[in-house]
């Protein structure tokens, strides 16, 4: 595999993980994700409806691509914990993106409750990808109890706003041991492709993707967004400068 | 006797597992979890696990979100 993404004990050729969260359909659903080339993708954990499945484990084993149960709307540490238990239940896996928000318009992560439960649970085995702040303090903090990567915001879940502070996406990558994720604020495709220049070893986006209004389409366009980001990383850009500087010769 | 199932009242017979249970909900096991006054049941107890009366069971499953 070339220039994988390492996250514990396991090696994803794409680096773009995806969720499943605001497609209008599952069909829809299938065919943006199988443009997206994801091969590890999100789902939530919530009360059965009696009538049968929901059908998204279907089509993410359909697509051969690996499920990550999230904690979303989860609010406490205890909560975040017991969610993350019914998952692995659930989906029989000990992999688990932990979401701890501290209220419903702001989405933003509650970095007390978070590191609370990402202590338990990496002492319960689980690997642990958290959903975080644009703090690099927390990010350290979250990478010192164990996690197996980090997920800071580029801007609040849903906006479409990007990366808000490039600069501390950059404090983060600078210092971290552990594969940085950068998670939700994703509008368009050259959002995606700045985290990648940033430094970040890959991307995870759902609503950019899937309330497009072309989803199928705009899950190609981060695709290509992630590898032109990651590419342009590693090829070492000319630096900025103030004045013009030719590039044909002068005669 | 009665259990709540995600918030609602059911009866269930008296000793009833979590995989009768789940059968008499018409629920297959194949991607649920189950917890019963808070705790999960790891899926090797649900044959064994025995459903208490007034029991609050959660019984959950993998949806699109995220």
């Amino acid at each position: 595999m070339d220039d994988p993404l390492v996250i514990g004990d396991r090696q994803y050729s794409s680096r773009l993980i995806m969720g499943t969260g605001g497609a209008a359909n599952l069909a829809v659903l299938e065919r943006a994700l199988t443009a997206s080339g994801t091969e590890l993708t999100t789902v939530s954990i919530r009360r059965v409806d009696t009538q049968g499945g929901t059908g998204v484990l279907e089509v993410l084993e359909r697509l051969g691509i690996d499920p990550l149960p999230n904690t979303a709307g989860c609010r406490t540490a205890g909560e975040a914990v017991l969610t993350a238990r019914l998952a692995r239940e659930a989906l029989g896996t000990s992999w688990v993106k932990l979401e701890v928000v501290a209220d419903d318009r702001t989405l933003l992560p509650d970095p007390v409750e978070l590191l609370e439960a990402a202590a338990t649970l990496v002492d319960d085995g689980f690997t642990v990808l958290p959903y975080t702040n644009d703090d690099p303090v927390l990010a350290l903090r979250l990478e010192e109890l164990g996690c197996a990567a980090v997920m800071p915001l580029g801007s609040p879940i849903g906006t479409g706003l990007g990366i808000r502070n490039p600069h501390n996406i950059e404090l983060i990558v600078k210092r971290a041991g552990v594969p940085v994720i950068l998670d939700a604020g994703i509008g368009t495709a050259s959002d995606a492709a700045l985290a990648m220049e940033l430094g970040c070893s890959g991307v995870m986006l759902a609503t950019a993707v899937t309330r497009a209004t072309d989803p199928e389409a705009m899950a190609s366009a981060m695709r290509h967004g992630v590898t032109a980001g990651r590419l342009a990383h590693g090829a070492g850009r000319v630096p900025q400068r103030f004045w013009a500087q030719a590039s044909s010769p002068p005669r | 006797m009665n259990v709540r199932v995600n918030g609602t009242e059911r009866e269930v017979p008296d000793g009833a597992t979590v995989t009768e249970l789940l059968a008499a909900l018409g629920v297959a096991a194949k991607g649920v979890a189950v917890a019963v006054d808070g705790q999960v049941v790891v899926r090797t107890e649900h044959d064994t696990k025995v459903v208490p009366d007034d029991a609050d069971v959660e019984v959950l499953t993998a949806v699109q979100g995220g």
